[in-house]
């Protein structure tokens, strides 16, 4: 069964009594890539973690394409991606594990992703000694080898620099190529316009704006995307 | 001093010439300890990964169980293990009292809550961590408990080398419900508290210093193997 059209309804979450979301309303299709955009806080990270399921909504409906949720079908890379302490196949193969996949076929796999985001030498090595940027490839990959209908990306940028950023980039378009929809936020404009379709902007727990990346960009509808774009966000939206 | 100097003296003869009654007891006590922590092994660390991951009703309640019982005085745990294993207690019919199986029972009841109190808190460490990694990647709690310990192990070797010193160390439970028999039961602590006793001290002597030395050394190469291990992976 499709996941999509995922229909996000009136989606509240409120820890505390603070409105983290605050009546979200979003419609994704099943293709490409949506770029969340907004300023610290606005709720990009906790939209993400409450589509993966890992954050229960305190309100509203998630609509998956009219069937259930299936949590296999949804995957998540964040910032700061976790390594085992094991070797790099042993990490990127950690995905298949809660599959039932056995050992040796989940090796076979593991491999061969290696192969397709670069680190194939780098197999047997303590996966903590590699690079920030090689550290996020294996964690695309660990989530990539799942093959999930839609893929979460919080961030998987922040901390890089231009030629991990770049690095990065490649994959999740070859990751898009499979057909797999990935949601990612990021903070970083120029990867913005590199890589999304669609952009929803979010500011105070809520959708401002939904369109698509030319149009966000060339004639941004809402006062806040303008001023966000502009790098003149007001504080009591941003905090 | 004359007197001291002499049995220190007589203990180093025992020792050196390989004494077949030191060597019985030295032998019996690696045994029965030693299946006693391999088996606490497998129950304790499981169990303290169970009680970190775990979200269940009481679960604060284990904790704190799990945690008071590592001080659990050992005459008192030798006693309830004698009850069961008496002829009249609910395992009485397999005639366990009095042989090494007894005390391996005694030692596992003392070391597990010791060894998964230790491995709740390291696991639970790593677990805050790892948490949103290993539920986006949809591990149940069985896997999450499997990959925690594997992630753990270097961290977990203390709890094997606490239980293990404790299981060595131990003289109250083994006593009772071992009974202390030459040739059949006595182990390295009982032996010493035996000939103290009866001022036999070469023998206590030699046995506590092979006690020592073997304490030392495993924790010794335990902590190589770790640092060495270590040194890969973090």
């Amino acid at each position: 069964m499709s996941l999509f059209p995922l229909r996000l309804r009136d989606v509240v979450f409120r820890p505390n009594g603070r409105a983290v979301l605050d009546g979200v309303d979003l419609t994704l299709s099943g293709e490409g890539i949506t770029v969340v955009l907004g300023p610290n806080g606005a709720g990009k990270s906790v939209l993400l973690r409450t589509i993966c399921g890992l954050l229960p909504s305190t309100g509203g409906v998630i609509d998956w394409g009219g069937g259930s949720f299936d949590p296999l079908a949804v995957g998540m890379v964040f910032q700061h991606p976790v390594m085992l302490r094991s070797s790099v196949i042993d990490n990127i193969a950690l995905g298949l594990v809660p599959r039932g996949v056995g050992a040796r076929e989940r090796r076979m796999a593991a491999m061969a992703m290696l192969e397709q985001i670069g680190l194939a030498d780098r197999a047997n090595d303590n996966a903590r000694q590699l690079s920030g940027g090689e550290q996020q490839r294996l964690a695309l990959g660990r989530v990539w080898l799942t093959r999930p209908r839609l893929l979460l990306l919080d961030e998987p940028t922040s901390s890089l620099d231009p030629s991990a950023v770049e690095a990065v980039e490649r994959i999740v378009r070859q990751i898009r190529t499979e057909g797999t929809k990935i949601l990612m936020t990021t903070h970083n404009l120029g990867q913005a316009t590199r890589l999304a379709d669609d952009i929803v902007f979010l500011a105070g727990g809520r959708v401002r704006e939904h369109v698509s990346v030319r149009r966000f960009f060339s004639q941004p509808s809402s006062v806040e995307a303008r001023q966000f774009i502009q790098g003149e966000l007001p504080w009591h939206l941003a905090f | 001093m004359g007197g001291f100097s002499q049995a220190f003296a007589d203990a180093f003869s025992l020792l050196w010439d390989f004494d077949a009654r030191v060597f019985e007891i030295v032998l019996l006590s690696l045994q029965v300890s030693g299946l006693a922590v391999l088996i606490g092994t497998f129950i304790g660390l499981p169990l303290g990964a169970c009680l970190a991951v775990g979200s269940f009703p009481g679960k604060q309640t284990a904790a704190v169980i799990v945690n008071g019982f590592m001080g659990l005085p050992s005459v008192v745990v030798g006693v309830v293990v004698y009850l069961v294993l008496s002829r009249s207690g609910p395992m009485g019919d397999f005639g366990l009292l009095y042989t090494p199986s007894a005390m391996v029972i005694a030692q596992v009841v003392l070391v597990v809550p010791l060894m998964a109190a230790i491995a709740r808190q390291v696991v639970e460490d790593t677990w805050r961590q790892y948490r949103e990694e290993l539920a986006a990647l949809r591990f149940g709690w069985r896997d999450t408990v499997r990959v925690l310990l594997h992630d753990c192990r270097f961290s977990l070797s203390v709890a094997v080398l606490a239980g293990l010193g404790r299981a060595m160390s131990e003289v109250g439970a083994v006593m009772i419900v071992g009974g202390n028999i030459d040739r059949s039961t006595r182990v390295m602590t009982t032996a010493i508290a035996l000939e103290t006793s009866k001022g036999d001290l070469p023998l206590a002597i030699a046995l506590g210093m092979v006690l020592l030395a073997l304490i030392l050394f495993l924790n010794a190469g335990a902590f190589a193997l770790r640092t060495s291990v270590m040194r890969r992976f973090e």
